[in-house]
């Protein structure tokens, strides 16, 4: 279908692109890589009035190490986390994930800030954010990814705020992302990470619930010495999943158990 | 309110005024008159759209035109140079990489961009380089075979000699 009609302005800073957000009001939305947003726009579930395109702010594009932090631009396509030496050698399980996002063609204009700022439940980095304590910064503040993720496509972003920026720790002992999916291109039907850090286990869920989720009661498990099998049983503990086209509650948490388990045992 | 838009598509220059509403692939479509590039869906899932733009393959459907200001880009109708096929469209020609023929466009796009980056890719290279690209004609073997036959005679090094055509054309 053809989108409804809107204004359209480019901006070539983020000082433009918030004055821009705030000049068209209510009903303007940021436009980066567009592949959540046009195909709304296409089905006509989404109509904002304007689009502020950020695609020319090229300093939002951007993978820093920085000491013990591994910092990157919103503007960053999932192509460049995936083959970046910065990032897999700071944060390797972060370059597989990217990998791992929708298809070649998706990933060379997809961004990180987009993912993170559209909240989908099924989106890949807000899993890896969350339980890493990564932080989102924006034009206004820097939020903890806990308080970020509030609900279902729902973040605590201003209409004129802008992420600018996720933050991650170094971390690049052993880890594993499996994402479980009928189809390469697909989003996970469930998703489980796992990532050793600072001597602990950090494991998190995707698309098991209307956000992502940190699976603590599985490293604590870990943490009082069980075994990966047994610590996984506690995978769908409080869990309740939405029923969706891809799979129904309970399988939902089978794949929780199953695929955390995976993740502890094959993480390297 | 309209926007002028100049692109370079296939080596040529393009100006027009557009609503920002309007898809690329409509665009050039509808405005340009090149109907190569093909739409099959409206969820930017199938890859029939696919071009390259500034050498990267995109979905085309899935950009406004007017954010293509100032790119260059390359469609199916910029592959055969001087009324020769692009190596990469004969091979799907001589491999049989088609059937009803929707699709190609994007997969040779998409094929074009993987060779791009990966001159020798195997098998399961080129099966991941199309998670994009959906056919329902095929049943994507042949589609395999062309590409395998294209990164050889595109000269990548160790590519295989993967097919039966290939061999039977020796
Ligand atoms: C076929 C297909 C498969 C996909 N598979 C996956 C998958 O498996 N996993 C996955 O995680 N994603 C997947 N995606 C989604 C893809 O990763 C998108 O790129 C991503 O969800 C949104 O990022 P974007 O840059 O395209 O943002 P856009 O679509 O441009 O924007 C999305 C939303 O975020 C807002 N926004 C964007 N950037 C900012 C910013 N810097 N500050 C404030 N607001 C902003 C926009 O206003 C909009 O509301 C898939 C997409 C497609 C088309
Ligand atoms: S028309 Fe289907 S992906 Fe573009
Ligand atoms: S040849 Fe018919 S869809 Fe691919």
């Amino acid at each position: 279908m053809i989108p409804a009609a809107f204004e359209y302005a480019r901006a070539s800073s983020v000082e433009e692109a918030s004055s821009l957000l705030n000049r068209f009001g209510e009903g303007a939305k940021v436009l980066a890589g567009g592949h959540s947003l046009v195909p709304l726009m296409r089905l006509r579930l989404a109509q904002p009035k304007a689009l502020v395109d950020i695609n020319g702010i090229k300093d939002l594009d951007y993978v820093k190490a920085d000491g013990s932090r591994l910092r990157i631009g919103a503007l960053t396509r999932h192509v460049t986390i995936q083959r970046s030496k910065v990032v897999r050698d700071n944060l390797p399980i972060l370059a597989e994930v990217a990998g791992e996002i929708g298809d070649n063609q998706v990933r060379n204009l997809g961004t990180i800030g987009g993912v993170v700022a559209y909240a989908d439940a099924a989106g890949d980095y807000p899993t890896i954010a969350l339980m890493l304590d990564a932080d989102i910064v924006t034009n206004q503040r820097t939020i903890p990814a806990e308080d970020f993720f509030q609900d279902l496509f729902t973040t605590p972003l201003a209409p004129d705020e802008i992420v600018t920026e996720v933050v991650f720790p170094v971390a690049s002992g052993p880890h594993k992302y499996i994402k479980f999916r009928r189809r390469l291109f697909d989003w996970a039907i469930v998703g489980a990470a796992a990532q050793k850090l600072n001597g602990g286990w950090r494991i998190g869920l995707t698309n098991v619930g209307p956000t992502p989720v940190r699976a603590k009661a599985v490293e604590d498990a870990l943490q009082k010495g069980a075994k990966p099998e047994e610590a996984a049983e506690h995978a769908s503990d409080g869990l309740e999943p939405a029923d969706d086209l891809r799979a129904n509650p309970e399988y939902k948490k089978h794949l929780a158990r199953v695929l955390t388990r995976r993740a502890i045992q094959q993480a390297e | 309110m309209s926007h002028k838009v100049v692109t370079t598509v296939n080596g040529r220059r393009y100006e027009h005024e557009v609503e920002p509403r309007l898809l690329l692939v409509h665009h050039l479509r509808d405005n340009l008159g090149l109907t190569g590039t093909h739409i099959g869906c409206d969820t930017t899932q199938c890859g029939a759209c696919t071009i390259l733009l500034d050498g990267q393959a995109v979905k085309s459907c899935n950009l406004f035109a007017v954010q293509a200001e100032g790119r260059s880009l390359t469609t199916i109708e910029g592959m055969a140079k001087d009324g020769q096929l692009h190596p990469i469209q004969q091979a799907f020609w001589d491999e049989h990489g088609l059937q009803c023929g929707y699709c190609t466009p994007g997969f040779i796009m998409a094929a074009a961009y993987l060779l791009a980056e990966n001159p020798n890719p195997t098998e399961d290279d080129i099966r991941r380089g199309f998670e994009g690209n959906l056919c329902r004609c095929t049943g994507y073997v042949n589609i395999i075979k062309a590409v395998q036959t294209a990164a050889r005679t595109m000269g990548g090094a160790e590519a295989k000699p993967a097919t039966q055509a290939a061999e039977r054309r020796a």
